[in-house]
């Protein structure tokens, strides 16, 4: 009994740093796998990605101004993600390129500028606490940050959803029967920027889409609805959290790696062992009824 | 014309230069059942979107009454069958006109949703999820959502594609009944004698309208001819079309060999529901 509660519950009532670590993450898990699930229905998965990376320069820029401080390198962040997002979806909607396209050079243009505006002045550590962040280090104001960002996530999901569900379902018949098409996909990318920022600070700009994507990509293979999918997402997302920490803490890791890493292990089990994964659609399932 | 329920001023619809419907005039009466007919690339599905308004006129306008609510069912839907949904949640977006975003469903709801899967003969098949269905099972599913949509002007494109005769016959009969309860209604069809058994107004179209009015008159053989005579090619140096041009078909800019067929039509300008 004593082994396991220093395996999984000592770290967390021992340390302080390691409970705002868990109750951070766990925050962004809540607000960051739905919107995964969005992302991975809408075929965007990739742009997530993008975006993720289109981040940076704004970071940097804050970091460059203001050191290693979080509200001028979230706020930056978040300018340069809605500029990509924004520029991205114009120059898809105005012109014949389509968004993988357009997505694809704002954010590589984005990344450049970021990464050469990191290395002007910080050192090669610096560079690496804005790539992979430093989730054992979040402070009150981070925390607070992400609660913020939850808030107003799950807040839009639930005025948002059911115009969200038909944009993604049958947009054409969402335009025939209201105006709210392309508000509800600009909203939804600004949700997608807003958790991805909230994010790097704990998982570094390069993770972050992590903790959106694979929760999302596993609960895949185990419902066949739009609720549960999210709910299950985000089941995924704190477990590969609370194990991500705990792998982090035992075996001396960087933390956000382990948590992803975490996510990954349950997705590969999802591929595998899910309801509608391979082994049951192959080994299992021979009896077919009647009708 | 004090029941007009759409009102065409001079509609012209098309993508980049090229009309696919040109300089359409006419009215579509409160309460009328219209079957829009013509070969591919008439301008069927086209005139379509310029009424719902997913295609911006070039010239002209769609007048609608103030306060119709549309129902619309499009040829190719850009619904996404891999999201995961139930027939339910699909027939379920019907109900946004009177709920909108945020109104609940109430239990009246979603009876009303059961009661409609069962009107398209697919009753039972609430838990289903979309990927599963048919073809012609799901166009029947987006039936039953024009049903529960509840609309004053309802506009089918090609909704008997793929579906067996037995279900046209439901389709047409749940038609007929909306047309009993005084709705407008517009449907594309390419089966001319559904059309002449069922329909007792038709447009036919050939980028113009070739005729306009009740269907045994519309559908005479020699509107017919006209109308397959169309040619259906863009022509990338057809001559541009100048307002004061509409009437007189003999002296174009251009004398470009090809576009005599022009001539068969240019005479049309103008026609109004009544012109045959």
């Amino acid at each position: 009994m004593d082994f396991l509660y220093g395996l999984f519950i000592a770290p967390f009532a021992d340390f302080g740093f390691m409970q705002r670590a868990l109750f951070g993450s766990l925050m962004l898990s809540l607000g960051a796998c739905p919107v995964g699930v969005f992302l991975m229905l809408r075929r965007m998965s990739l742009s997530g990605d993008a975006m993720a990376h289109a981040i940076l320069p704004g970071a940097a820029a804050g970091f460059l101004l203001y050191g290693l401080e979080i509200l001028p390198m979230t706020i930056g962040g978040l300018v340069a993600g809605i500029i990509v997002a924004l520029g991205a979806g114009a120059v898809s909607r105005f012109t014949i390129q389509r968004e993988d396209a357009s997505m694809a050079a704002f954010y590589l243009i984005s990344l450049a500028v970021g990464v050469l505006m990191v290395s002007i002045r910080g050192s090669s550590v610096d560079l690496m606490h804005v790539l992979f962040g430093t989730v054992l280090a979040l402070n009150n104001e981070a925390l607070t940050l992400i609660g913020g960002i939850v808030v107003v996530t799950l807040a839009c999901l639930a005025v948002f959803w059911r115009a969200l569900v038909a944009e993604c379902l049958d947009p054409l018949f969402l335009r025939s029967v209201s105006r709210m098409g392309s508000p509800v996909h600009f909203i939804f990318l600004g949700l997608v920027v807003l958790n991805l920022v909230g994010g790097f600070q704990a998982l570094g700009t390069l993770l972050s889409v992590g903790l959106m994507m694979l929760p999302a990509a596993a609960a895949r293979f185990w419902t066949v609805r739009v609720e549960p999918m999210c709910v299950l997402a985000v089941l995924i997302g704190f477990a590969s959290c609370i194990a991500g920490l705990l792998l982090s803490y035992h075996a001396s890791l960087p933390s956000g790696p382990a948590i992803i890493l975490s996510a990954g292990i349950v997705y590969f089990c999802s591929i595998l062992f899910g309801t509608r994964g391979v082994l049951r659609a192959r080994i299992v399932h021979h009896r077919h009824r009647t009708a | 014309m004090t029941n007009a329920c759409l009102t065409f001023r001079d509609l012209t619809l098309g993508y980049g230069s090229h009309p696919a419907i040109h300089h359409l005039n006419g009215v579509v009466r409160k309460g009328s059942l219209t079957a829009v007919v013509g070969a591919n690339g008439s301008g069927k599905s086209t005139l379509m979107k310029g009424i719902v308004g997913v295609l911006k006129p070039m010239e002209g306008a769609v007048v609608r009454v103030p306060g119709v609510r549309t129902a619309y069912l499009p040829q190719q839907s850009e619904l996404d069958r891999s999201f995961p949904a139930r027939v339910v949640d699909l027939v379920s977006l019907g109900l946004w006109p009177k709920r909108g975003m945020l109104g609940r469903y109430t239990k009246e709801d979603r009876e009303s949703v059961s009661k409609a899967l069962m009107a398209v003969g697919l009753g039972g098949f609430e838990k289903r999820p979309i990927d599963t269905l048919s073809g012609g099972q799901l166009q029947r599913t987006l039936f039953a959502r024009v049903l529960l949509q509840d609309a004053d002007l309802i506009l089918l494109d090609e909704p008997f594609n793929a579906v067996d005769a037995k279900t046209v016959g439901y389709l047409v009969q749940l038609i007929k009944r909306w047309h009993g309860e005084e709705r407008t209604i517009m449907v594309v069809v390419h089966d001319l004698d559904l059309v002449r058994q069922n329909f007792p107004e038709t447009l036919l179209l050939a980028r113009q309208p070739v005729a306009w009015g009740d269907t045994k008159e519309t559908l005479r053989p020699e509107n017919l001819l006209k109308a397959r005579r169309f040619h259906e090619a863009w022509e990338e140096n057809a001559p541009w079309c100048e307002p004061e041009d509409h009437d007189h078909s003999h002296d174009h800019p251009h004398d470009h060999h090809d576009h005599a067929h022009d001539h068969h039509h240019d005479h049309q300008h103008g026609s109004g529901p009544r012109a045959a």
